[in-house]
């Protein structure tokens, strides 16, 4: 490998002084978060750099915390080296309602479709994004379905009868 | 080996060099003996049905010879596996596009009520978009069972009338899916 964790986050603290929040380092994979207005920045220049060649989106998603206050939507980017086989994981808190990014899509072509499915299932409005509507669920669905905020089951639903359910 | 038998001819009239019976009896035998089956697999409950479509077990045997990939030319709609909402409309327009007489038959817990999929992006039971005539539980059902399903459904074919598309039922059963027959 080329370089390491702490060189990366060297390299990323310099040049990002005051943006990176919070690092740990789970099963070795360097996370780090960011704000929403440096990580198109903070794609770009890692996609650039000459040495670490992050040229590739591998996944980018959202999480729900409902309980966490003005922090409720993590969207999680995954970046991958090929060049040295290193991955990178970047995560940026918006509050809700109305949680607001702007598109990785100007960096990362691939970033389309998987914005799309993070507006889908958790409502993640991506600012700039070319053609942001649904992709998996039908599209006359009204709400955000993986969001953490809706009752696990109604008791009162008429559609499946208990007993032949066995409940 | 097994005798090869043939089926049981209708009630009616029988006389040296003729034999009368009436259409609806005769028509009901054959369409029954050749039904021609539209399958609709979308997961494992389709794998069984490969299995029943197999030499094995060989759902020839019952007429239905010919599984027919256009829905233009098919009888019987089989429909074997989980129906997500989204493909609840196209599911619908195969159903529109098979000419009468037609049945449905829905293989499996998903294709009847969703099954173990009580969840936002799953259809709960096709019958909530096309009529069903026959249902088969088992989650899959194993392939006698489809073959049971498919034996109630000759059962439907060779009994009903002639032409059950011109009742008041079943008119009004279309009209409550939305379908509009001209």
């Amino acid at each position: 490998m080329a370089f390491s964790n702490q060189q990366l986050l060297d390299d990323l603290q310099q040049q990002f002084a005051n943006s990176i929040l919070l690092v740990e380092e789970p099963f070795g994979l360097l996370t780090i978060e960011t704000n929403r207005d440096v990580i198109i920045n903070m794609l770009s220049y890692l996609k650039g750099h000459t040495t670490f060649q992050f040229i590739f989106l591998t996944y980018l998603t959202a999480v729900h915390y409902p309980d966490q206050k003005e922090k409720e939507f993590a969207i999680v980017y995954h970046l991958h080296s090929w060049v040295h086989n290193f991955q990178l994981r970047i995560k940026v808190f918006v509050p809700s309602p109305n949680p607001e990014m702007p598109t990785a899509t100007v960096v990362f072509r691939s970033a389309n479709w998987m914005e799309r499915e993070t507006y889908d299932n958790m409502g993640i409005h991506f600012v700039g994004h070319p053609d942001l509507r649904r992709i998996l669920n039908v599209e006359e669905m009204d709400y955000f379905p993986l969001r953490k905020e809706y009752p696990l089951e109604d008791q009162l639903r008429q559609d499946k009868v208990d007993s032949m359910f066995g409940r | 080996m097994k005798i090869t038998t043939l089926d049981k001819a209708p009630d009616g009239i029988e006389g040296e060099g003729f034999f009368a019976t009436s259409f609806d009896q005769v028509i009901g035998m054959a369409r029954q003996n050749s039904l021609w089956p539209l399958p609709f697999a979308t997961s494992c409950c389709g794998i069984e049905f490969m299995a029943t479509m197999g030499s094995h077990y060989d759902l020839a045997r019952f007429g239905s010879e010919r599984p027919s990939f256009s829905p233009r030319q098919a009888d019987l709609l089989m429909v074997m596996g989980t129906i997500a909402k989204k493909m609840a409309p196209i599911l619908k327009q195969v159903y529109i596009q098979m000419a009468e007489p037609r049945w449905v038959l829905s293989v499996g817990a998903c294709a009847s009520s969703g099954g173990i999929f009580d969840t936002y992006s799953v259809l709960q039971g096709i019958d909530r978009v096309i009529p069903v005539d026959v249902y088969v539980p088992g989650c899959p059902p194993r392939p006698e069972q489809i073959i049971e399903g498919l034996m109630k459904i000759q059962e439907l074919a060779g009994n009903e009338s002639l032409r059950r598309r011109n009742t008041d039922d079943y008119k009004h059963l279309l009209e409550s899916y939305h379908i509009h027959v001209q």
